[in-house]
């Protein structure tokens, strides 16, 4: 069979291009596609929360843990509930977890405030489907976002099937009072999605999160599960607890003790 | 070919002004929505996708849905389809050129649009719905504008775009399909979580689509010596009838799985958009009317096809298309937001800003539509006469 340049480089082309989408699609159906999500044999750091939550009911005005977050991440003050940007916030237990409810569940066990955050998925959907790659996760579980990168196409927000995750409707510099901001952490964009970072900045550097530290008492516990040795795998130990929409197999971070 | 654009009679120059008239409102909303952000829609935390991302749904069908001519031209041969398929692939650019626009009014930081190209995610749907997008533009305008040319200067079309058009066929049918992937592939919203969403949004899709090029066809036929042929419209309103019933069919079969099962999730979505959940339902009428439209379209095609005059058809394709509208343009986007994860409920309703802007960007597309039309009907008009 006769070939001449033009058809070898034509036919070249096409099989290199085809290779590497096809790589590309087997690893999405494969799921590798998320940052070291389906081996976690040699991982050997995975940050998590559990929330012990008759510690938390004990104070049920309480917002210490929610006002340090606010404080130290710069997250506006929205009075429109439509509107707000929430990086952990309160919600009665119902909501949370409308599966664990049935009709004769004490309306003070519904009505008992949970605290939510963004769970940290292992499997985190909001990942998979950012078309720019402006939140991905890191080797140690955390779910990151870069408001530099993010575009505000907000499928993150479609994806997240816990409603983690919050917009910048409008300039949240025009909100914040410029006395009240932290100048260590960075104040956001309108137009970007933005949500609870379990305070990568802070773990970095060897510290606890912000909401972690600032509850008197001590209803969150936060730690690296991937360690059996860790006071978080202790506390887990014989316990049973709830993590929210399991069933999406999504495997949330934060574990809830009731 | 396109200085054919500048010459026009009366009519003409008024429906370019009255389209150029419609986008300036939209300009001005759009400008301040870019001010002060999107705090200006009617989109919230828990509702975060409204009537831009609808309408971007909506139209990516009516692009995929000049396949339906397509097809029967190129892959079959049935000659008298020719006189539409040059119509229906530049309504497809138009759909396309406007789902586009559509996508970048939505976008919260539309100045970085670019990082979809600069740090491509084979992992996110809408990376290849970008690509297909962006791949079907370029397609049906290559194949079209070829083919005018060729029948403009009376040569046959040349071989190289053969291969075009048969990878159009399949790329239409993927990017209503890579469409519907954006939302039937989420974990948290059960209303999406189908797996005949893609069979359902083509459905859908020929049944709306083809209705507007009908339309379409009828307008140029009534106000411009080129005649598309009543037969042939006929021939397309039978493929709209056949869509038309396997649509109807998905609802019944999505709301049998959702109901039968009870399961609550699945079930909510749709009770809210039909019937309304703990009070709230601000799109029951406009999803009940959507059904009603749905069903006396069905009902008026089937007759109208032993008529001579084109009244009935003409009625029933506008029901059709906005029963599809309504539902896909309205319902299917915002009833997946609710309930919210929380299982609680924020309505929807669009601002004037969503109005506005997205007037503007159909008076764009048709704007396009109306010249790369003026183009086939000047040229086709002087060839036969």
């Amino acid at each position: 069979m006769q070939i001449n340049r033009r058809d070898f480089l034509k036919k070249a082309g096409i099989a290199g291009v085809s290779l590497i989408a096809g790589g590309m699609l087997y690893k999405v159906f494969k799921g590798d596609d998320i940052i070291s999500v389906t081996d976690q044999s040699n991982v050997n750091t995975r940050w998590a929360m559990l929330i012990d939550m008759k510690k938390c009911a004990g104070k049920p005005d309480c917002t210490d843990c929610i006002f340090a977050c606010n404080k130290g991440h710069n997250v506006p003050e929205i009075a429109d509930i439509r509107r707000e940007i929430k990086w952990i916030w309160k919600a009665d237990f119902e909501s949370v977890f409308p599966e664990n409810t049935n009709e004769y569940t004490d309306a003070s066990v519904r009505s008992q405030n949970v605290i939510v955050a963004c769970n940290h998925c292992e499997n985190p959907p909001c990942v998979r489907v950012c078309p720019v790659g402006a939140t991905w996760k890191r080797a140690d579980g955390i779910v990151m976002m870069d408001h530099h990168r993010c575009i505000g196409c907000r499928y993150c927000m479609a994806a997240c099937p816990y409603g983690s995750r919050s917009f910048n409707w409008k300039d949240p510099r025009r909100i914040l009072s410029r006395n009240d901001i932290n100048a260590e952490y960075p104040v956001r964009t309108k137009g970007v999605v933005e949500k609870c970072n379990f305070c990568a900045e802070r773990i970095d550097t060897g510290k606890q999160p912000l909401c972690v530290e600032a509850c008197t008492e001590r209803a969150i516990l936060f730690g690296n599960i991937a360690d059996s040795g860790s006071e978080i795998r202790r506390a887990l130990k014989g316990k049973h607890v709830l993590r929210r929409k399991a069933e999406l197999g999504t495997n949330p971070e934060i574990y809830y003790l009731i | 070919m396109l200085e054919k654009v500048l010459t026009g009679k009366k009519h003409y120059w008024m429906l370019i002004g009255g389209l150029l008239a419609l986008m300036i409102p939209g300009i001005f909303f759009y400008v301040k929505q870019i001010q002060e952000g999107l705090a200006v829609t009617g989109m919230s935390r828990d509702v975060s996708w409204g009537l831009y991302i609808s309408q971007f749904t909506f139209l990516v069908g009516v692009a995929a849905s000049a396949v339906v001519v397509v097809i029967p031209y190129y892959l079959h041969n049935i000659k008298q389809f020719g006189r539409l398929v040059i119509l229906g692939e530049f309504l497809a650019v138009s759909a396309v050129f406007m789902c586009l626009l559509f996508i970048f009014a939505d976008m919260g930081q539309p100045f970085r649009i670019l990082n979809v190209l600069l740090y491509p995610s084979p992992n996110s749907l809408m990376f290849w719905d970008t690509v297909a997008l962006l791949g079907y533009l370029v397609l049906n305008l290559v194949i079209a504008w070829t083919a005018l040319s060729a029948e403009y200067k009376g040569v046959p079309v040349p071989g190289w775009i053969t291969p075009l058009i048969y990878l159009s066929i399949p790329w239409a049918i993927s990017i209503h399909t890579v469409t519907a992937f954006l939302y039937a592939g989420l974990p948290g919203r059960p209303l999406w979580l189908t797996s005949i969403m893609g069979a359902r949004f083509i459905a859908s899709a020929f049944a709306s689509g083809p209705s507007l090029l009908i339309l379409l066809c009828l307008i140029v036929r009534k106000y411009t010596s080129f005649d598309p042929g009543i037969p042939q419209l006929k021939a397309v309103a039978r493929i709209v009838i056949y869509a038309l019933i396997i649509n109807l069919f998905f609802i019944i079969l999505e709301f049998f799985t959702a109901y039968y099962s009870g399961i609550p999730s699945h079930r909510h979505s749709l009770e809210y958009l039909y019937f309304g959940l703990t009070g709230n339902g601000s799109l029951v009428w406009f999803m009940r009317i959507s059904l009603v439209l749905g069903v006396a379209g069905l009902a008026g095609l089937l007759f109208q096809s032993k008529r001579e005059n084109t009244t009935l058809l003409t009625v029933s394709l506008i029901a059709v298309f906005f029963s599809v509208w309504l539902d896909k343009g309205l319902g299917l986007v915002v009833g997946g937001f609710i309930p919210t994860p929380f299982e609680s409920i924020t309505e929807y309703s669009p601002a004037i800003t969503e109005i506005a802007v997205s007037l503007s960007i159909f008076a764009v597309g048709f704007l396009i539509l109306t010249m790369l039309y003026k183009i086939v009907i000047t040229i086709r008009v002087s060839n036969e006469g």
